[in-house]
């Protein structure tokens, strides 16, 4: 079965029709990258699923089930997490304290007012297995609004993998970053995807990143779906050099 | 400031409030000046569990204070209560007004909040000026006062003996204290951390806010209701004042001018500001514009606190 359909969502504000009609299907596993000029509603799209708005219209099911009436809390322990393209933590919080916060959520901790000293420890050792993942082992006791651009959104995308998603959703997230940068968060994604499993939704508008790490990519125009297909299948496509070159020239 | 430099200055402030009644004098106080340091410390540290380790600022707090002492009063005086049931009394009373208001304000945020929380408080104000035949009205809430406790083996004469009432406060003190401090270091704690931090990451983390701010708030409110049924008792007598606005004020002056991420930043900025009152209000009624001068000067030139600045040294 499928992991998330979404069939013919749009979303209004007024007259703006931000995200028009679109259909998406994700299977378990898979990496898909969504692109489109600015103003395509690639972010919208990703607000609709993740619960930031309600569509319009159209139907959202995750796992089978209808999500339409979720909070995104819900969503979220259904089995979904996203990151937004400006960067939200917690900056005045260590890192590892940052993760902590994920991983007790995610471990239906949150309303405890006491921990024993196993739990304490399992913890620890899921903070230190994310800190190690993202590199950032040796950075794990200093504010996280401290730390550069690209390791505050490895830390981003770590906190929301702490919470076992089967459905990472990633809003940008090479934004803003020099190509070291950028090479290191696409690894990063590229090593988390492989090791984790989980199928991965990625809005993306460095080219290098998106044909590199996608098995497909959906590409939205002006809020409706312009094409779908595999990275290579994409690249030849004419209607979307059309679509590019054309916001291009304007 | 590392884990040792913490412990250090943890075991610091519990040996000044230990040892308080005997140098009060000596620097010119008096013994009911350290209880009300430990009282309204209490309180506004109460209210930067909320301020400080939320991010949600309330200026209503002085509500449930004022519910906590005029609970505490009314139980002593017309139920004939000791003064544990009469405190337990006034506290009932004010967690329950503030689970109930608390759960119709949560979704406000920011000024709006403090706004709503101003407007509560107030009609729990003139409720207590006008209802002059059960509150005292104006003139505040005379006839009673704080009974000793009967422990058993011995009577704690809290009634006649000031140093004993101020350990007993300190032992209520040091329980609500050590409660908040738990909590705080509680995966519940993280949560209220995270929300103050970044309300959208902590609710795409799964966290209900609106749920844990309201519980946040309804623990503040329980502690400082606490505080008012102490200030209530320290006193022998409430009135209207202890309900009014400018006192939600008061807490908030101290958390900020002690540092409100601080811990203890809210008991230094109490111990400031009732130190201050006590002084200058001895040579003049204007004793507001000093403090209110130290504030402005406090939050221009050390916006964390005065806990931030000794801290700040440590840290280089």
């Amino acid at each position: 079965m499928s992991l998330l359909q979404v069939r013919n969502a749009s979303r209004h504000f007024g007259s703006l029709v931000a995200v028009d009609d679109v259909s998406l299907v994700i299977e378990p596993g898979e990496l898909r990258a969504i692109i489109g000029p600015n103003g395509a509603g690639k972010t919208t799209f990703f607000n609709l699923i993740s619960g930031f708005f309600k569509p319009t219209s159209g139907v959202i099911l995750f796992d089978g089930k209808d999500i339409g009436a979720l909070t995104p809390e819900q969503r979220v322990q259904s089995g979904m997490a996203r990151t937004f393209q400006v960067t939200e933590i917690f900056p005045e919080l260590s890192i590892a304290d940052n993760l902590r916060i994920a991983v007790e959520v995610a471990a239906g901790l949150r309303m405890k007012v006491w921990l024993g000293a196993a739990r304490r420890r399992a913890i620890d050792a899921r903070v230190t297995e994310l800190l190690e993942m993202g590199n950032l082992a040796d950075k794990r006791d200093g504010l996280v609004g401290a730390l550069s651009h690209g390791d505050q959104r490895a830390a981003e995308i770590l906190m929301a993998l702490a919470l076992r998603p089967r459905l990472l959703m990633l809003d940008e997230p090479t934004a803003g970053m020099g190509d070291q940068e950028t090479y290191d968060i696409a690894r990063l994604i590229r090593r988390l995807h492989q090791k984790e499993r989980l199928a991965m939704l990625l809005i993306e508008h460095d080219m290098r990143v998106v044909f590199n790490l996608a098995d497909r990519i959906t590409v939205l125009a002006q809020g409706r779906v312009l094409a779908e297909g595999t990275p290579d299948g994409i690249a030849a496509s004419e209607t979307v050099q059309a679509a590019y070159l054309g916001k291009a020239a304007a | 400031m590392n884990k040792a430099q913490r412990r250090a200055f943890d075991i610091a402030v519990w040996a000044l409030l230990l040892t308080m009644p005997f140098w009060m004098r000596a620097i010119g106080g008096y013994t009911e000046l350290a209880t009300r340091i430990v009282v309204m410390g209490l309180a506004a540290m109460s209210l930067n569990f909320l301020l400080g380790f939320t991010g949600v600022l309330s200026f209503g707090h002085a509500a449930y204070f004022g519910l906590g002492a005029y609970g505490t009063a009314m139980a002593i005086k017309y139920l004939e209560q000791g003064t544990l049931p009469g405190m337990a009394a006034g506290v009932i009373i004010a967690t329950i007004a503030a689970a109930i208001i608390g759960a119709l304000i949560v979704r406000r945020r920011g000024v709006y909040f403090a706004m709503v929380t101003i407007a509560f408080g107030q009609v729990f104000y003139f409720i207590a000026f006008r209802w002059n035949v059960v509150t005292g009205g104006d003139d505040g809430l005379t006839g009673w006062h704080r009974m000793p406790i009967d422990l058993g083996l011995a009577n704690l004469d809290i009634f006649g003996n000031d140093k004993a009432f101020y350990y007993f406060a300190l032992v209520i003190f040091a329980i609500c204290v050590a409660i908040m401090a738990m909590l705080l270091n509680s995966p519940f704690g993280r949560t209220l951390l995270a929300i103050r931090e970044n309300e959208r990451r902590a609710r795409f983390l799964g966290i209900p806010i609106e749920r844990h701010i309201w519980l946040s708030f309804v623990i503040s409110c329980f502690f400082v209701s606490v505080a008012g049924a102490l200030y209530a008792l320290l006193n022998n007598f409430t009135d209207p004042r202890a309900l009014r606005f400018d006192l939600s004020g008061n807490f908030v002056i101290m958390a900020v001018l002690g540092g409100m991420r601080f811990f203890w930043g809210p008991l230094i900025g109490a111990a400031i500001f009732v130190a201050l009152q006590d002084y200058i209000s001895s040579h003049t009624e204007n004793w507001m514009s000093a403090i209110g001068l130290v504030f402005v000067l406090v939050v221009l030139f050390f916006p964390r606190g005065v806990l931030g600045i000794l801290r700040g040294r440590s840290a280089e």
